[in-house]
């Protein structure tokens, strides 16, 4: 009996009228988990009841503590008919389960009902007495913390990173269940939210069991999903990241460990051979790390096929060995021939430099079972480059012999091994080597029956092989890890794709180790510094990659864009240069990735979401067919996709992008492709091309006349763009730094026409390279239609900036002022649209969605929309739905310039260090190049050139930081009228921004005591507060409602109907987060959002899923014990911008 | 090809002032519009129409969700729906308990009855106010006066505390809420030239002096009704003009007061012969108006009359005589005063709590 949960019903108010003859209610409640039920006395005639209870006791298994929610239903008493349901409360109280986390839940929770929404709330108490288990074969895995945060959490330290943890289960959909026809829509509702409650229970309990195996105490990155396949069922998946976390005294420990660091330091320098201790593939005796890199991989797989069948005797789902022997497992090479014709491989994408493996080539073998598999993407030579990949695929089989033996030697560090993936998207710093590129693959698959529900090793095998696949891409790349990693899926009928991306990353040792290793990282780039020039010479070659890693220590801002893989065996046509920042190390033209920007990146200017959209129509069909059609679709999807980010890139003058998130989602009768991301231009990187629209045959003067407009146009844009993201990146040449790959500057090319096609076009198209003129033809009126929509999307207002990513650079002094909101569009298309047509709807309905959202959020301004996360569905024929969520944070301008230039200058210092042997180059370059080359490489300020002291004599370079420094006297003057006196605030810039905040919140907070009983709680799917720190993380928020009404125009049609059940929701995760002692939510994230209407019967349905990390935080000024002085000025200006 | 749905929902609600304004106008999704675009916002923050469009069908619904709050201010404070902050909620409530003069000048002291409710578009057309906004402002006098109406202790705190109303918000709705349970007569032709303002000051005398509540703050059925013992007493003061030797005596020290030497005040009065003289000729009218209305209002209808009767019996007699306003304080104090030394009258109380009341209010009241 390892646990007693406690709970106590307190008072009810605010209460519905129950009985309409005295307009009251005789409430009473019942308290449920498990089988036991207790009851509460009826208090008549009320509504605003005071039971105030007695404790309820339960004594459970902490298994059941897990996995079961505390259920609490409201009634009213009827003495002549049955008590009606006034509504229930789901606590799920794993949060008491872990010592770190909550206490005690206390507070006013709401009192929901599907069909009628919040009807009241409850007051409650619920405490749990946890009793130590020594069992070691228990099946509970209380204590293990989760955080949905996508980085190490704030109070905490990472003592190691264990690596990947997935699991899946499944159930059947109770909404399909033949029972449902015979119940009421209540019943079938609260029968699935509680199966949902009760099986991420399940999952979260299964996925601690792993982490404990891995000696890990905590998931990173938690990310759960359901995939509701109707009739075959209901899937709860989630993958995280295992780790050791320590939480952090106030003041930090010791930073740096000389014993660690040096002696890792003096590794490195040597070679690879001795830095074995650094990626620990297994816990025993260190191994050299550079042999098993990479040729480890499959061994591993092995041993974590062990790990897997060896929790299966643990948890209520085993799998056995067997499946993973089944045929249908991939081996790489041998499904890569079957459908030629169907491939697309990877060397022939368009300048995918980072991006190589995104469109894996789907095609469809009809293999054994009915469901459709696609096959790796990647076609011989490149498995031949990556060594020692061949074998991979097979090696995994023969795991069941050494499962035995592996079972009792079971090292946590190898079995994470199986999947070097992490969801992290923020690393320590240090921790990121360096970046490959994006991976990602995805599979067509026919939904069946899931006839057992204790072995879901369909689903289990169908992800298996998506995350072989990933980890092959990342091995071309030359990568050993994929960072940043996610799953998704989208249904329809029956039919489902599967995807998943991530980063391909070298990532540095030293989060990895086991053992002894770890008393300190604390990681700090001062010790590292000394081995800096001299120790990196070697590169190219693969063997070299991991270690390039430390080059990053020279120069921290740009390392992570060196190349990972080999320069001579480059696995798609990308152009090599020099690194920007060291001159050292080869980088790519552009940089794509899925993890958020490396706080010690070098970037120039600000970044920008950008945002590529598509429809294609698809012919309605059943079955195979129909999964063979969208297989055969997606490859020309990505594609386009691909192309779209990479010339909206351009357009912006950016060079790489963050955050990378590509949604596909299937309707019967076409596919939405939306690809987000920051894009930003990373100094390290080469300044992008322009981009050149080439005519057909010059025949036409209208034509060409037209042409040439549109070039003017686009070139127009450019600058303009470059204007508003204050991208002024040095002017260097590349030639005079001597690439060893010369290649010309090359404006990419929207490539539009025969005559024009350049080689380096056909060489990455097939299809285009059989170009015949039909083709042409198409493909024209397509450029047309491309060009438009380029110029179409509308530029973010002034005031505004707008990201996908955590952060947006630039950017640092945020004010305490955030807004969080979630806004959902559905769109009806009218039937036979082309399409283009199809393009340019969807692709306005996202631009508007936007405009809504900037025309909304005005009185923030200037504020940038952080972590604006779009997610697309087609509900049913005709219908596209837009869900985004997202924070709009204001910050202080006068600082932005001030700081920006700060940071300017910094980069500058260190580009200088770096720089001194090629300065006398830039020099004459300077001079050299400002003048020519009209539509060439961008003017303006160079970071050099902005340095005060800059040595280059750039002719834009005066005038513009006059204008600057203009600008900031200017709003100096401002700021001192407005915030009379204030003079503390801007003079000393580290104080500047905590200390207006500290002011308006306790302003703010005073107020709220005297007016109002409700505390506010904030929410953001940021990871961070601005200005404020985060002491304690109280534990993980997953919830999931259900929201039906049979009287939708009543309720104000669908959007009066989503606009109060999306409220309810926030309501209900704020009232849940309160009662856990907490002032915010963050990495929120509405996860699901399904809605469904049926307008003839008056009738909709809504699930909605959303997640977060409740934490209790503190303003920094507070800490600080500031003094607070009333000032006007500021809490205006931040209430204004709360409020609104 | 059409929005089928479009919301937004932040954490903190996103309310503007400008909308809510228009929404408790009763303005259409559409006017509103109308009405913003050529307010000029869009310039200002390079929208378009529709982005306008959807941000105030998105704002009307918001407020609309946030309606069955307003009706009960206090649920507004720690409800957990919408999370508003605390001054916030202060302007939703106030603006929504706001009111226009011109429409409060047509119901104030009708019943607020359904009957009532039916003719608010007549008042709409007369006042072109839209009958949405009547509708509202109709509603919050009902839904306050039925919440109040049972209630004990002083009428304008308990408005202040139920409805979370500023100070001045709360006397007005006070003095609607005490017109409309005594239903005085306000639309008369005579009564149209006074503005809400006058009447809500006179109500507010009456509230502070003639009531039970004035008498005892705990008295149950305190603020609404008149003190019944003293429109009981008041009948007591007919003494004054029934009695033939105390009107000549109190007309004759009216005058000594007004005509004494030493009295500074009066010069002013004496210099105008014809306004003394006159109010000489008139004061047996005067105060024979006066007194009656005292005398009658213990009935129920006469209450009703209240002001029409003194704009009858007292102001028009002195504006036709074109008194100032300063010689109507003069006059009024002196009447009160000298009242006191007549020997035979003994209802010293009940005539100074019935003129202080009479003289402010007719002091109000007597404007053009």
């Amino acid at each position: 009996m390892p646990g007693r949960l406690k709970a106590k019903i307190v008072a009810g108010r605010h209460l519905p009228v129950m009985d309409r003859a005295s307009d009251l209610t005789d409430a009473f409640v019942e308290v449920k988990f498990g089988n036991t039920t207790f009851k509460t006395d009826v208090y008549p005639k009320s509504l605003n009841p005071q039971w105030n209870s007695e404790w309820f006791k339960f004594e459970v298994d902490d298994e059941d503590l897990q996995d079961e929610p505390l259920q609490i239903t409201v009634l009213d008493h009827d003495t002549y008919s049955a008590n009606d349901a006034i509504g229930k409360v789901y606590i799920d109280i794993d949060p008491l389960l872990c010592s770190e986390a909550a206490t005690v839940i206390s507070g006013w929770l709401p009192i929901y009902d599907t069909i009628h929404g919040i009807r009241g709330e409850i007051n409650v108490l619920v405490k749990v007495d946890l009793f130590n288990d020594l069992n070691r074969f228990r099946q509970s895995s209380c204590g293990v913390k989760f955080f949905c945060t996508t980085s190490i959490p704030r109070c905490y330290r990472a003592i190691m990173v264990h690596g990947f943890v997935e699991e899946l289960v499944v159930n059947e959909d109770p909404e399909y269940q033949w029972i449902d026809r015979i119940r009421t829509p209540r019943a079938s509702n609260e029968a699935r939210q509680r199966l949902i409650f009760l099986m991420s229970g399940e999952l979260q309990r299964k996925i601690g069991l792993k982490v404990l195996e891995m000696g890990g105490n905590a998931v990173v990155g938690y990310l759960q999903c359901f995939d509701l396949e109707g009739e075959s069922g209901l899937v709860v998946r989630a993958i995280g990241t295992a780790c050791t976390l320590e939480k952090m005294s106030t003041f930090p420990a010791t930073a740096t460990h000389p014993n660690n660091s040096s002696p890792s330091k003096d590794m490195k320098e040597p070679g690879f051979g001795e830095e074995a201790p650094g990626v620990p593939l297994s816990s025993g005796p260190p191994t050299p790390l550079r042999a098993q890199t990479f040729s480890s991989f499959s061994p591993s797989k092995s041993y974590s096929r062990q790990s897997s069948s060896s929790d299966t005797e643990l948890s209520l789902t085993p799998k056995t060995v067997g499946i993973f022997l089944c045929p249908s497992t991939p081996a790489l090479e041998s499904e890569s021939s079957p459908l030629p014709s169907a491939h697309l491989p990877l060397h022939l994408r368009p300048r995918m430099a980072s991006r190589s493996t995104t469109p894996p080539p789907l095609h469809v073998s009809q293999s054994d079972s009915a469901m459709l598999r696609k096959s790796v993407s990647f076609s011989e030579e490149l498995l031949l480059a990556v060594s020692g990949m061949g074998s991979g695929g097979s090696a995994g089989k023969e795991a069941g012999p050494l499962k035995a033996l592996l079972k009792q030697q079971t090292q946590s560090a190898l079995e994470q091994r199986e999947y070097p993936f992490f969801t992290l998207t923020i690393f320590p710093p240090g921790f990121l080597l360096h970046v490959g590129g994006v991976v990602s693959a995805r599979s067509v698959k026919l939904l069946d029956r899931i006839h057992n529900p204790d072995e879901p090793e369909t689903r289990d095998a169908w992800w298996e092989e998506i995350r072989q696949e990933i980890k092959s891409h990342a091995k071309a790349l030359g990568c050993h890890a994929v960072v940043g990693y996610s799953e998704s899926t989208s249904i329809c009928e029956e039919v489902c794709i599967l995807s998943a991306s991530g980063t391909a990353a070298i990532l540095s040792s030293r989060f990895m180790q086991d053992g002894p290793l770890d008393t300190e990282h604390r990681l700090s780039q001062q010790p590292l510094c000394v081995f800096s020039a001299g120790s990196e010479r070697v590169e190219g070659d693969m063997g070299s990659s991991a270690s390039l890693g430390f080059e990053e220590v020279v120069s921290p801002g740009c390392g992570f864009c060196h190349i990972p893989y080999d320069e001579l065996n480059i696995p798609f046509p990308a152009q090599l240069t020099y690194c920007y920042c060291c001159r050292r190390y080869k980088v790519p033209d552009v940089l794509f990735t899925t993890i958020d920007l490396p706080t010690e990146a070098n970037v120039t200017g600000k970044g920008c979401l950008i945002q590529a959209r598509l429809c294609r129509t698809k012919k309605k069909a059943q079955g195979e067919g129909n999964a063979m059609a969208i297989s055969n679709l997606l490859p020309f999807l990505e594609y386009e996709l691909h192309t779209q980010l990479m010339n909206k890139l351009k357009l912006r003058g950016m060079n790489a992008l963050f955050g990378l998130r590509i949604q596909i989602s299937v309707g019967e009768t076409m596919l939405l492709g939306l690809a987000s991301a920051t894009g930003v231009y990373l100094t390290a990187l080469p300044s992008p091309g322009g981009i050149q629209i080439a005519g057909k045959t010059p025949s036409d003067i209208t034509y060409e006349q037209h042409i040439s407009n549109m070039q003017k146009k686009i070139n127009d844009t450019i600058t303009k763009n470059k204007e508003q993201y204050e991208i002024n990146p040095p002017e260097v040449v590349e030639e005079i730094i001597g690439s060893p790959i010369p290649e010309p500057r090359q404006r990419s090319r929207l490539f539009r026409s025969h005559s024009e096609s350049s080689d380096e076009v056909s060489e990455i198209d097939l299809s285009h390279g059989k170009k015949d003129a039909f083709v042409l033809e198409i493909d024209d009126t397509d450029a047309v239609e491309d060009i438009h929509a380029l110029l179409t999307d509308s530029p973010t207002p002034a005031g505004f900036y707008s990201c996908n990513t955590e952060i947006m650079p630039g950017i640092q002094n945020w004010t305490s002022a955030i807004q969080m909101f979630t806004s959902v569009r559905v769109f009806r298309l009218n039937a036979n649209l082309t399409n283009q047509g199809l393009n340019k709807i969807f692709s306005d309905l996202c631009e508007n969605l936007l405009k809504s959202l900037y025309f909304k959020l005005r009185s923030m301004v200037p504020c940038c929309l952080c972590h604006l996360n779009f997610t697309v569905a087609i509900p049913e024929d005709e219908l596209i739905q837009v869900a985004v969520t997202a924070v709009a944070m204001s910050f202080d301008k006068e600082q932005t310039l001030e700081n920006g230039k700060r940071s300017g200058e910094k980069t500058l210092i260190k580009a200088i260090t770096e720089n001194d042997e090629q300065l006398q180059f830039n020099l004459e370059l300077n001079a050299e190049t400002s003048s020519p080359n009209p539509l060439g490489s961008p003017k303006g300020l160079s970071e050099v050139g902005s340095h005060p002291s800059a040595r280059a004599p750039s002719v834009d370079y005066s005038s513009f930081a006059d204008r600057c420094s203009s600008w900031i006297e200017q709003l100096k003057l401002k700021a001192h009228t407005i915030r009379r006196g204030s003079v503390k605030t801007t003079s000393s810039m580290e104080k500047a921004s905590p200390l207006p905040e500290g002011r308006s919140r306790s302003l703010r907070s005073n107020r709220s005591y005297s007016g109002s009983s409700v505390a506010v709680v904030k929410m953001t799917p940021l990871s961070f507060i601005p200005g404020a720190k985060i002491i304690k993380y109280l534990g993980i928020i997953n919830m999931f409602f259900i929201r039906e009404t049979s009287s939708l125009r009543e309720e104000g049609g669908v959007s009066g109907f989503l606009h109060t059940f999306i409220a309810e929701v926030f309501a209900m995760v704020r009232a849940h987060v309160a009662a856990l002692g907490g002032n915010a939510v963050v990495s929120y994230s509405m996860k699901e959002c399904v809605f469904m209407e049926n307008p003839n019967k008056n009738q909709a349905q809504c699930l909605i899923n959303v997640s977060g990390d409740a934490v209790i935080f503190v303003r920094e000024s507070e800490l600080e014990l500031t003094s607070v002085q009333p000032q006007s000025a500021t809490t205006q200006t931040s209430n204004g911008g709360e409020g609104t | 090809m059409s929005v089928e749905l479009d919301v937004f929902v932040g954490n903190t609600t996103i309310m503007d002032k400008e909308v809510y304004q228009l929404w408790l106008n009763g303005y259409t999704v559409n006017d509103a519009v109308k009405v913003r675009i050529e307010g000029g916002v869009m310039e200002e923050c390079e929208a378009s129409a529709e982005v306008l469009l959807s941000d105030t069908m998105d704002q009307y619904r918001t407020f609309q969700m946030c309606e069955r709050l307003l009706h009960h201010p206090a649920k507004l404070a720690n409800q957990l729906l919408f999370q508003i902050p605390p001054d916030r909620q202060a302007m939703l409530i106030e603006r929504y308990y706001a009111f226009d003069d011109s429409f409060v000048r047509e119901v104030l002291g009708k019943k607020l009855s359904k009957g009532t409710k039916k003719d608010l578009d007549d008042v709409s057309t007369k006042t072109g106010i839209t009958l949405k906004s009547c509708r509202r402002q109709f509603d919050n006098f009902k839904r306050v006066f039925k919440v109040v109406e049972e209630l004990k202790g002083p009428l304008v705190e308990n408005i202040r505390q139920h409805f979370l109303l500023p100070d001045q918000l709360a006397r007005d709705y006070a003095a609607i809420v005490f017109f409309a349970n005594n239903r005085f007569e306000t639309g008369k032709k005579k009564l149209q030239y006074l503005t809400f303002q006058d009447f809500a000051f006179c109500a507010g005398q009456l509230i502070n002096n003639w009531t039970l509540g004035a008498v005892d703050n705990m008295m149950e059925d305190m603020d609404v009704d008149l003190d019944k013992e003293f429109l009981q007493d008041l009948k007591d003061l007919k003494i004054l003009i029934t009695d033939k030797d105390l009107l000549d005596q109190h007309k004759s020290r009216v005058n000594n007061e007004t005509s004494h030497p030493l009295s500074l005040v009066c010069n002013a009065l004496r210099g105008k012969t014809n306004v003394f003289n006159e109010m000489e000729a008139n004061f047996k009218n005067l105060s024979r108006g006066l007194v009656n209305i005292a005398a009658k209002l213990i009935n129920a209808k006469d209450v009703r009359d209240f002001f029409i009767d003194l704009v009858e019996k007292f102001i028009e007699p002195c504006r036709s005589d074109k008194w100032t306003s300063i010689d109507m304080n003069l006059y009024l104090t002196h009447y009160t005063n000298s009242a006191h030394i007549l020997d035979t009258f003994k209802h010293h109380a009940v005539w100074t709590r019935y003129m202080g009341v009479i003289k402010s209010c007719i002091l109000r009241m007597y404007h053009d």
